[in-house]
């Protein structure tokens, strides 16, 4: 059977045309719509040895985007988040960050990465002047230093010598209570490692003049196995050890130095051993290592920052890192700036967001302030405690004195020759 | 440099333990990985550039079963059972392809399962690092031994390692399937005309160079952390071992493997900037002297 057709125009060609009709008058409509959203474009370490930090951000940082444009989103536009992986490679970071702004159109940057990678996003910023929100990186240089100062880049991370300053006179307290004269250290062997330890020496001397280094250790970064060192540390037999160890490299420390006894032997003081990645991943946690907080949501002791702990949990099946909150409050300064300056215009976001002060789950007393002069983040819940092996894992964190901080914090750029 | 360190620890019977003690079971686990990649080369002639991956596969393997039954035996079997069994498909379906063709075409196809096997433990485990945790048996106060400090584990530890080198040791040298083994390695075309088959025995050798490795893995499991990418670091240290023992050597492999254990665990105290300087310097130094390494064959 053939198939005749009449002439004429046939129900196809009808539906063709009446299809392109609907397309053309629904395409201005379409236009518009993404002329509305605003684009922000993201690098941050999603694959490698630290992915898990970077998927962290990711998540904290959709996670509050949706709450943003649930309630109409920033000055009416939508948040689109545009996050890409540099595989914490610096010059990696440094062309996506290009790519974001030039090909992709983002209006602003949040960069997620880790120290070395943000000084290279922090140049693109300053060549682009786009506005940059850095949400990962703790280098006190990254702001403290006037030479990285541009007026469209701001830190919104807990920084370096804040830890170094509330860790050393946490320590010495407990020093001087339990006369802990003889200390060992034991950090990785790359600048963060370096640059932290001996910050927190220096402080810690300051506050208890008559403690004594008797023993240091580099191991290299990602080393497998730590049993020389940790065996090195027990020959020398001091009173207390500081690691800033992080991550897998700290459970494996822990691990292998569980087996010899040595938290039983000294007081073990490691800064970021109050984090969920470490303290849910170690199967024996000793009781008693005083550790500063990184994110645990029982600090700040607020039904707000349990609430936001638990509401991450929900939606994604893990508690948040110590980069989630600091990624969160980043949207949370930049939607508080938007309304302040009733613009997503990025001089006038930046300009808002200079010196202004918003309510956080994260803060001390309830706030965080971007401070005006370094544009970096202050007031954020700051505090060392010491583990138990099951939630709340750190029970009791002692909360660090923020004008002491700012007291050392001033003393300290003046050494460093930055004011 | 901290020479009154080293030479007061060197003094100390207390010190000496411990510090032997660590040396020694850094070396056995470096033993076990880098005795299989020795044996790998000694009778395939191929450079296993992904034996790594079977370390890393073992710990995984044995964490999983540790989790599932709780039984640290079993765990340790699965370890080395399941990399065994990886490591002869791995062999029979594709290192098998690359015996005759060019060194660079091995270490090729070496990479990239360095990286597929890397995406594999991301995929399946995440990419996360894991902690296994130390069996409760094993969750005991340290041994005193004149003075010195030496966990229970690491007994066990070097034990199996040591057991290991025995078994490996003998079996090679006095059972008929070691006689086999050594004859494939010193001329497969005779072996396989007097009817030998010569295919099972290269994907036995492999089996059980990453079962070796797995074990390793596997006796690492609970005390260092697990993540995608941990048999690298293995390897290369590994890969010096070989190097200071003489390729295809077992007995190299053994003292290398406790040599640079030694190194390490003794460096750390005398020259705690130069300890990982301090093995390249002894691999410079035994490569300028015995360029085949101390146990391995002159080339003909």
């Amino acid at each position: 059977m053939t198939r005749t057709r009449k002439p004429g125009i046939s129900r196809r060609a009808t539906l063709a045309l009446m299809g392109a009709g609907a397309a053309s008058v629904a395409a201005p409509w379409v236009a518009r719509a993404q002329a509305k959203t605003i684009k922000i474009g993201m690098p941050t370490i999603l694959s490698g040895r630290v992915a898990q930090l970077g998927t962290s951000s990711r998540n904290a940082v959709m996670l509050e985007v949706e709450k943003v444009n649930a309630a109409g989103g920033l000055a009416g536009r939508q948040i689109e988040m545009v996050i890409r992986d540099s595989k914490g490679q610096p010059q990696e970071a440094a062309r996506i960050a290009r790519e974001l702004v030039n090909t992709d159109g983002c209006e602003m940057l949040f960069d997620g990465e880790a120290s070395s990678g943000s000084f290279a996003v922090h140049e693109v910023a300053r060549d682009l002047g786009v506005l940059c929100i850095h949400t990962c990186s703790e280098a006190s240089s990254l702001t403290a230093d006037p030479k990285q100062h541009i007026p469209n880049a701001f830190r919104c991370v807990r920084q370096g010598i804040h830890d170094s300053i509330v860790g050393a006179s946490y320590a010495a307290q407990i020093s001087k209570a339990k006369g802990l004269k003889t200390w060992a250290t034991c950090s990785p062997d790359y600048a963060y490692g370096r640059d932290t330890t001996g910050e927190f020496v220096l402080y810690l001397k300051k506050f208890a003049p008559d403690v004594e280094i008797i023993s240091e250790s580099w191991p290299k970064l990602f080393q497998p196995d730590y049993t020389e060192v940790v065996t090195k540390i027990l020959q020398a037999k001091p009173q207390a050890l500081y690691s800033c160890l992080w991550g897998g490299d700290l459970t494996s420390y822990i691990d292998q130095a569980n087996i010899y006894a040595m938290f039983s032997q000294m007081e073990v003081f490691a800064v970021n051993m109050a984090d969920y990645t470490a303290l849910t991943v170690v199967k024996n946690l000793p009781k008693g290592i005083h550790s500063g907080d990184r994110y645990i949501k029982t600090f700040p002791p607020t039904p707000e920052n349990a609430a936001w702990g638990d509401a991450y949990k929900a939606k994604y099946n893990e508690y948040p890192t110590n980069w989630s909150w600091q990624n969160a409050t980043a949207v949370m300064f930049l939607d508080a700036a938007v309304k302040k300056a009733n613009s997503t215009d990025g001089k006038k976001v930046a300009e808002a967001l200079t010196g202004l002060t918003i309510k956080c789950p994260f803060g001390a007393d309830g706030t965080v302030t971007m401070r005006a002069e370094d544009r970096t983040l202050v007031g954020y819940a700051i505090g060392w405690g010491t583990t138990i092996p099951q939630e709340p894992y750190v029970p009791d964190v002692k909360a660090g004195d923020w004008k002491t901080i700012f007291e050392l914090e001033a003393e300290w750029k003046k050494s460093k020759g930055y004011t | 440099m901290d020479l009154d360190a080293l030479a007061s620890c060197l003094a100390s019977p207390a010190c000496l333990v411990t510090q032997t003690t660590s040396g020694l079971i850094i070396g056995m686990l470096l033993f076990l990985v880098a005795v299989g990649l020795t044996l790998i080369f000694g009778v395939l002639k191929v450079v296993n550039f992904s034996h790594g991956a079977f370390y890393m596969f073992g710990a995984y393997f044995a964490m999983t079963a540790y989790q599932l039954t709780g039984s640290f035996a079993l765990a340790m079997l699965c370890g080395a059972a399941g990399t065994a069994l990886l490591g002869l498909i791995f062999e029979r379906a594709f290192m098998s392809r690359v015996y005759g063709a060019d060194v660079l075409m091995q270490l090729l196809v070496c990479y990239a399962f360095v990286l597929i096997f890397d995406d594999v433990v991301r995929m399946i485990w995440g990419p996360e690092f894991k902690s296994m945790g130390m069996p409760s048996a094993f969750q005991v106060p340290p041994l005193f031994i004149a003075g010195g400090v030496v966990p229970p584990y690491y007994l066990l530890l070097i034990g199996v390692a040591l057991a290991a080198a025995v078994i490996l040791g003998l079996g090679l040298a006095r059972s008929r399937i070691g006689k086999v083994i050594r004859a494939a390695a010193h001329n497969p075309g005779m072996v396989s005309a007097l009817g030998i088959n010569t295919g099972l025995i290269y994907g036995g050798v492999f089996a059980l160079g990453g079962m070796l490795a797995g074990l390793a893995g596997a006796l690492a499991a609970p005390v260092r952390s697990l993540t995608p990418g941990m048999g690298f670091s293995v390897l290369i240290e590994s890969f010096i071992v070989t190097v200071i023992g003489g390729m295809g050597s077992i007995l190299g492999a053994l003292i290398g493997a406790l040599l640079i254990g030694l190194i390490r665990s003794f460096g750390s105290l005398g020259f705690p900037l130069f300890t990982e300087g301090l093995m390249y310097l002894f691999m410079v130094i035994v490569l300028v002297s015995r360029p085949t390494g101390l146990f391995g064959k002159e080339v003909a």
